[in-house]
């Protein structure tokens, strides 16, 4: 590249001199011509003449030579050497724009790990992580980035995990707790044994997704196909004309600089603006959108989000957390702590979610053989003594079975309802929690012209219904077994344009076939769940839903990029054709109408890479 | 089966279209894409034919691209 700019500026400054001075005798004016000429322009020729000999005629280095050269034989010097200088700037600053996307995009790709430090016997080994064994032992140091995933058996430390997630604050890993390849070890030192291949790892997945996203085309990128397949030899056949017809019709017109325009067409004639930028634009779309944890397994994929009307969430795991928490202690009559003991021993036999999740609230250690006399009543709760009281835990069933009046609001979630001796003593309210953003994202999805939010759950009209009510969706079907759900979608598929797509959001263990079915199946919580990468077109890998707004606003820049390009290259290049069969604008117009768009393109197409604000 | 080359000197996003259209057309393909950006060609075609394909492909982007050299992946 140094040595193009080199003779692109000596070129130009001998140009310039020819251009300015008068010598005398005359012919000095034309040897400096000549000179800046061959130059600038020798290696056009060049490459021109070896291409005639490989049988490609009418390649740009051809076209330009015989434009040039034309130029100069009609004693127009100036206006060839001009010519070719803009073609060879015009190339450079394309080559350099295209060097650059590609180390962006190499940039995008830079969380491939490049060694591990395996242990073989007593000694720490550096390879290459596709030489690494399952079952292996590898250390990650502080500031090495972790390269199989692997189950930690030794250290604990904080780990970034953002190049997967999206998320910048760290997370804590320690013995026992799977790490995800990608990630980068901050602080201790962790010693872990490998639990995956390098070509199964978390981060070559994402690389071989990102890297093979793009090879699903979208519908823009099948429209250039097409485009560039007619275009292309339009403008050749209309340059054949242009050449020989007006000068047989009209009779101003000379062989020369009809010959001279249709020159210039063929300048034009190649579609690489398009070609180059619209993948370009995609691609960062999808390489901007990964950098934020959200994986877009094609640009097809990209191009539905941006034309979603109807989002479909699954309840639980995805707009709840899917974990049952205590959320309320009501005490009658002892104390809250007492309480929360008393049913959190009562229910310690059983493994049911709703017992674990009071003995987490609890918190202490249970002492089992405080309990006795323990029964399940199947339906209602439990039976059981702890400390010589007499303990029932259960639902309002149980209290009417024992005739004990008791607490009779509705509340949302599951109530345990607890009688010490046979009074009541209140009751411990465990649901699952909503996500933190799901309101929000309920929220921006509607400011984002989003014209239905639908929740579907197999969860009763109660509980769900006030979740729903409670996000703001417009509507919820509830006790839904996993196939209704397919039949819900379908007919919400029904109520959607034409041209809009719907979305379905569900956290992918058990929805696959919905997920199918949608127009783009959404999958949360992505990060170390392959069934979820597999069965989804976008996988969120954070627990967010509020990066489905992200995800879609991130597709909806990406398409307006790639609908400009196509309608400024299209636009600029018919107005050049147009123009210079017309006769207003000469061969500059043309290198404009070919390299400038394709740098301007270029130059567009790489604020699709920047999504960190959306 | 499904292999993957890495064309160096892949300078003209035209080409790398035509390339894709030419090797498409190959017997046994399945499916061959040119990604102008990552410098990459996938085949995806039949496992028996595939080293006659492999030495078409190459011939193809010779012929489209002189400076441009298949490597394997």
């Amino acid at each position: 590249m140094k040595k193009q700019l080199w003779q692109i500026g000596i070129g130009t400054f001998l140009f310039f001199t020819a251009l300015v001075i008068k010598p005398n005798p005359e012919w000095i004016k034309t040897v400096l011509y000549l000179i800046s000429y061959s130059i600038v322009g020798g290696v056009v020729i060049k490459k021109a003449v070896k291409n005639i000999f490989r049988g490609k005629v009418f390649d740009e280095n051809f076209l330009m030579a015989i434009a040039t050269i034309g130029a100069m034989l009609i004693n127009e010097y100036a206006e060839g050497i001009a010519v070719m200088l803009l073609y060879q700037v015009g190339e450079l600053f394309q080559d350099y724009a295209v060097d650059k996307s590609r180390k962006s995009i190499a940039e995008l790709m830079d969380i491939r790990p490049d060694y591990a430090n395996v242990k073989r016997g007593d000694e720490l080994v550096r390879v290459d992580p596709d030489e690494v064994k399952l079952g292996d032992v590898i250390i990650i140091k502080a500031g090495e980035r972790v390269p199989l995933d692997g189950k930690v058996i030794a250290g604990s430390s904080m780990v970034d995990t953002s190049a997967l997630t999206g998320e910048s604050a760290p997370r804590a890993v320690e013995v026992g707790q799977e790490i995800l390849s990608g990630c980068i070890n901050i602080n201790g030192v962790i010693t872990a044994e490998v639990i995956k291949d390098y070509e199964e790892s978390t981060v070559s997945k994402i690389l071989d997704l990102v890297e093979n996203a793009s090879n699903k085309k979208s519908h823009s990128e099948r429209f250039i196909t097409k485009f560039a397949r007619y275009y292309t030899p339009i403008v050749v056949i209309l340059a054949v004309f242009l050449a020989f017809v007006p000068p047989l019709l009209i009779e101003k017109a000379t062989f020369s600089s009809s010959i001279y325009a249709a020159l210039s067409f063929l300048v034009v004639s190649c579609p690489c603006a398009l070609v180059i930028s619209i993948p370009l634009t995609f691609f960062g779309g999808i390489g901007g959108a990964s950098k934020r944890g959200v994986l877009v397994k094609g640009s097809n994929h990209l191009e539905a989000l941006a034309k979603t009307e109807i989002v479909v969430f699954d309840k639980t795991g995805t707009l709840t957390k899917g974990v049952f928490n205590v959320q309320e202690v009501v005490p009658v009559g002892i104390a809250k702590e007492e309480l929360l003991e008393l049913v959190a021993y009562a229910e310690s036999y059983s493994n049911h979610p709703i017992s674990e999740s009071l003995k987490r609230a609890y918190g202490k250690e249970i002492d089992n053989n405080l309990v006795t006399d323990a029964k399940e009543l199947s339906g209602l709760g439990v039976r059981a003594t702890v400390e010589g009281k007499r303990i029932l835990a259960g639902n309002a069933k149980l209290m009417q079975e024992f005739s004990i009046p008791h607490f009779e609001e509705n509340l949302i979630g599951t109530v345990v309802h607890v009688a010490v001796n046979d009074q009541y003593a209140g009751y411990v309210l465990i649901a699952d929690e909503v996500k933190e953003d799901s309101a929000q994202a309920i929220n921006e999805l509607k400011e984002a012209n989003i014209k239905q939010t639908v929740m579907l759950t197999g969860d009763n009209k109660d509980i769900a219904g006030k979740v729903a009510a409670q996000l703001g969706l417009d509507d919820v079907y509830t006790e839904l077994l996993p196939s209704d759900k397919v039949e819900k979608v379908e007919k919400l598929l029904l109520q959607k344009s034409a041209k809009g797509k719907l979305a379905f959001v569900g956290d992918g263990l058990n929805d696959a076939p919905v997920l199918a079915r949608a127009d783009i199946g959404i999958a949360m919580g992505g990060l170390g769940s392959d069934a979820a990468i597999e069965a989804a077109d976008v996988v969120i890998m954070t627990d967010e839903p509020s990066k489905i707004v992200t995800a879609m606003r991130i597709a909806r820049k990406t398409l307006s990029i790639a609908k400009q390009n196509i309608i400024f290259a299209i636009g600029v290049k018919v107005g050049v054709l147009v123009l210079t069969a017309l006769g207003v604008v000469t061969m500059w117009a043309a290198i404009f109408g070919d390299v400038g768009v394709t740098i301007i393109a270029i130059l567009n197409s790489f604020r699709a890479l920047n999504v960190s604000r959306l | 089966m499904k292999r993957k080359f890495i064309l160096e000197g892949l300078g003209c996003a035209n080409c790398a279209a035509k390339m894709e259209e030419a090797i498409n057309k190959l017997d046994g393909v399945k499916e061959a894409t040119v990604n102008f950006l990552t410098q990459k060609l996938v085949i995806v075609g039949e496992e028996e034919r595939m080293p006659a394909i492999v030495q078409a492909a190459e011939k193809i982007v010779k012929n489209i691209e002189p400076d441009t050299t298949m490597k394997r992946a």
